[in-house]
């Protein structure tokens, strides 16, 4: 077992969710955050910072940004929600651009569509004012298992 | 023989002013120069871009934002005069762990410059394109705004 995977499993039980985002450099980076509601969901926020801007005259928010927040989400929610010794290894993202990212907080919440034995599918949305307006839609493939 | 740049004065504008961005400099992307009209970037290893504490491999994140940014400034080399583009949508496959400690590059192309889409595929890789860690495919919507991307309205 790697010591991250433990050290998230102990992170997890403890609901410490700022320490997990402490624990991956480039989330802590973008500035991320996470909770667990009431149902047991997750739900991403990326507060705005002039750091994650990508177009400074409109502005916006760079979309790899979006997309490494979208992947950073995905893995963090089929890390929380599975027991693996394993971390789960990201195969291919897929990123659809609907809405110029504002600058101010990006939220996202992920489902997993299907966990196999192998792979995992984990659908990614992100909004900003109304859920029922996506800024960004996404979907990942993940490898469970190296074996 | 490989085609120059359609415009050299869009490519180099729009190039300066991608990898100057925010974010782009955020992450410390250099961009090293087009062969042709395939711009290559650069991004060196460190500990702040890293994904998996347990491995010191570098996140997804960065090569989703390196790709897209590659690929942006390899629309721009296909352009003809100053506009402004957004990315449609983009899709990466991780073909093999990016190997802590090391830079990671990428080179873009621009392989379809239609009337409001342009289509794009990039490689990253740390020693040559030929042995790639990830592949990405993006399109970009072209004239996405009004608001010229260049201060002054060059853009």
């Amino acid at each position: 077992m790697s010591d991250f995977i433990g050290r998230f499993a102990r992170l997890r039980e403890a609901g410490d969710c700022a320490a997990i985002i402490e624990a991956i450099p480039y989330a802590r980076l973008m500035g991320v955050e996470f909770c667990e509601d009431e149902d047991g969901h997750l739900l991403f926020r990326l507060p705005f910072n002039p750091r994650n801007v990508g177009n400074t005259r409109l502005p916006a928010l760079h979309g790899g940004l979006i997309g490494g927040f979208l992947e950073n989400a995905a893995l963090i929610h089929l890390m929380w929600n599975r027991e693996s010794q394993e971390a789960p290894k990201i195969v291919d993202f897929s990123l659809d651009y609907l809405r110029p990212g504002k600058p101010q907080t990006l939220f996202a919440r992920c489902e997993i569509t299907k966990q196999g034995k192998r792979v995992a599918h984990v659908l990614i949305e992100a909004w900003q004012d109304d859920p029922a307006r996506p800024v960004a839609v996404a979907r990942a493939h993940f490898l469970l298992s190296t074996d | 023989m490989t085609p120059a740049p359609v415009n050299p004065a869009v490519l180099e504008a729009m190039s300066a002013l991608f990898v100057s961005l925010p974010h782009c400099e955020t992450l410390g992307f250099q961009y090293l120069g087009t062969d042709g009209r395939k711009p290559v970037l650069k991004v060196e290893w460190r500990e702040a871009l890293v994904g998996n504490p347990g491995n010191g491999v570098v996140h997804g994140g960065i090569i989703t934002s390196l790709v897209d940014t590659t690929s942006a400034i390899a629309v721009t080399a296909q352009l003809p005069d100053f506009e402004t583009i957004a990315t449609l949508d983009l899709r990466i496959d991780y073909l093999k762990a990016a190997t802590p400690g090391r830079a990671i590059f990428c080179r873009a192309e621009c392989y379809r410059l239609a009337t409001q889409i342009a289509f794009t595929r990039a490689v990253c890789y740390h020693d040559r394109p030929e042995e790639p860690i990830a592949h990405g495919v993006a399109t970009f919507m072209r004239e996405s705004s009004p608001i010229p991307m260049l201060e002054g309205g060059a853009a």
